[in-house]
């Protein structure tokens, strides 16, 4: 009897998640749909069953070149990445090992920078971007999209340096070890999950920015985001080719952001629900 | 000895993050500042000149300025509501004993990795649009009018956008809460009779406050300074209806060039972070300590 009601109860649940999660999905998956229709089928009302054609994302690529936002995207997200986590490594190492009374502050603080509204410094940016030079190019949006994630960087790996028991490092330098070999051979194979997490989930977010991405490309720097943008002003029929290019936008993160899961818990609670 | 020099490295080591932070802190910040002081148009230079408070005064008196703010502080609870409350049934339901639980889960979370242009232009064509969208395919169904979203309820369909990508992010994190929550302490209420209700009250809840917390201050953060979707949308119309005041400061710093007004009003979007902040902060500091 009680073994009928778990299941029945199972049942009845599986049904009710499965139902409210496709809901959930059911904007991304049509979309997906849609980017195999052609044009006019596109518009000929909701029809769940597509004609298979490609015709949408070829035609994407040719009218407006497709890749080279997408390479955009790539060499910006993981750029911007690899910057930070150079910067952000030795800083959550010293804070996670060395810390100091002010260790927490400055945490803090950083963490307080994340909170200053993007478009109250717009036209600062904006005017020292232009005096530089900056303006739709990919080192200067870079290092933008550095600055912005860098707070989570450091936080996310100063959440998992903190777990890697000080004793070994201890342990190494009773051994003699100097510092630079405490931090190739003991320290470095132990962060190196912590890292991989936090680049993942940094990629994820730069991948996904979308105010100076938009605001500080015009053609040569735009990624995604910027291309996407473009498609705000419908032209014509363009829902199948609006959604081909949604579709190649998510696709790549979406499949990460999957596989990131338990990151992003951590990273962007920082740590505080794990 | 040792420990000295340890200590002078430690801090070698953080001070490319720290100058870093600081001048992408002060400078563009010190800038905005300065500028909301003066009054500085790119096209017309002649006029340039310190005006004191009359920026402030001015983009006060913009009649959309109330409106943006009152935009702005409509969407943040809005959002936070839907997606707090539906967040908590989600992480519920899907903490059920049920098959494909691993996959209910992706599908759910996946929302969260759309790139705010995709799901904006996503759910303004293809599902809100008043001829060809979904939502207009099941109106016409029942013989109903379709309604126009972005020209009648332009805020509710941005409202419905935001929420539809934070819903997933809240569900995530009280997810994740829940199963850490004990399974001998469920059992045991269970033994004592505790119904689903008693216990969801003084259980379950009480163990997911501090999720609760975190969840509604991130995305408060994030909520304050919605812009792209409102870009590829309504464009903050028809009119101010669907401004907030990122995209009025937006508007005033690139498209009018009232440097000083968008200056001031990025001050007072400042300010508005701040009181968010602090509470953050606090929130975010207790976790610290344990």
């Amino acid at each position: 009897m009680a073994r009928a009601v778990t299941t029945q109860h199972k049942t009845i649940a599986t049904v009710a998640a499965w139902i409210v999660a496709l809901l959930i999905f059911f904007p991304i998956l049509y979309t997906i749909i849609t980017s195999f229709k052609s044009e006019q089928e596109a518009i000929q009302g909701f029809n769940l069953i597509p004609s298979g054609t490609f015709e949408s994302y070829t035609e994407v690529q040719a009218q407006s070149g497709y890749f080279k936002f997408f390479f955009n995207s790539v060499l910006l997200s993981v750029g911007s990445t690899i910057l930070a986590l150079l910067v952000a490594i030795p800083a959550a190492w010293s804070m996670a090992f060395s810390p100091t009374k002010r260790t927490k502050d400055i945490l803090m603080w950083m963490l307080s920078t994340k909170m200053m509204p993007a478009v109250a410094v717009l036209f600062p940016i904006y005017l020292i971007f232009r005096n530089f030079g900056l303006l739709d190019s990919r080192v200067g949006l870079m290092v933008m999209l550095m600055l912005i994630n860098l707070p989570i960087v450091v936080w996310m790996l100063y959440t998992y340096f903190r777990e890697i028991p000080g004793e070994i490092l201890e342990a190494a330098r009773m051994d003699g070890a100097s510092l630079w070999n405490e931090i190739v051979y003991v320290l470095t194979p132990m962060a190196v999950p912590g890292i991989a997490s936090t680049m993942l989930l940094n990629i994820i977010l730069a991948w996904n920015e979308a105010f100076w991405t938009i605001r500080l490309t015009t053609t040569d720097a735009a990624p995604l985001t910027a291309f996407i943008s473009s498609f705000s002003s419908p032209q014509g029929l363009f829902w199948a080719k609006l959604s081909a290019a949604s579709t190649l936008a998510i696709a790549p993160i979406l499949i990460m952001g999957w596989f990131s899961q338990k990151q992003l818990v951590r990273g962007l609670t920082f740590g505080a629900v794990k | 000895m040792a420990t000295q020099q340890t200590r002078s490295l430690a801090r070698f080591m953080m001070a490319p993050s720290v100058v870093l932070l600081l001048v992408w802190m002060v400078v563009p910040l010190a800038l905005t500042l300065w500028f909301s002081f003066q009054q500085y148009n790119p096209l017309n230079p002649i006029r340039d000149g310190f005006v004191g408070f009359s920026n402030y005064a001015l983009f006060y008196s913009n009649p959309a300025f109330l409106q943006s703010i009152l935009n702005t502080l409509t969407l943040v609870i809005s959002v936070l509501l839907i997606t707090v409350i539906g967040g908590i049934l989600l992480a519920l339901l899907i903490d059920q004993p049920m098959w494909g639980q691993g996959i209910v889960r992706i599908l759910v979370i996946s929302p969260f990795f759309v790139m705010p242009p995709v799901a904006a232009l996503v759910w303004k064509n293809m599902i809100m649009h008043p001829q060809y969208g979904i939502f207009a395919d099941i109106a016409r169904f029942f013989g109903a009018q379709p309604i126009d979203w972005f020209g009648q309820h332009p805020m509710t369909a941005i409202i419905i956008i935001v929420a539809w990508q934070w819903l997933p992010f809240a569900t995530l994190i009280l997810l994740t809460a829940l199963q850490s929550l004990d399974g001998e302490q469920k059992e045991a209420a269970e033994m004592d009779g505790a119904g689903f209700i008693s216990r969801f009250i003084h259980l379950t809840l009480p163990h997911m406050s501090r999720a609760i917390t975190v969840v509604i201050l991130i995305q408060t953060i994030f909520l304050l300074s919605v812009y792209a979707e409102i870009l590829v949308t309504t464009n903050g119309g028809p009119g101010y209806a669907s401004t907030n005041l990122p995209f009025l400061v937006y508007q005033k710093a690139l498209l009018e060039f009232k440097i000083g007004q968008a200056s001031a009003g990025g001050i007072i979007a400042v300010i508005l972070a701040n009181i968010v902040a602090f509470f953050a902060m606090r929130a975010v500091g207790k976790n610290l300590d344990k």
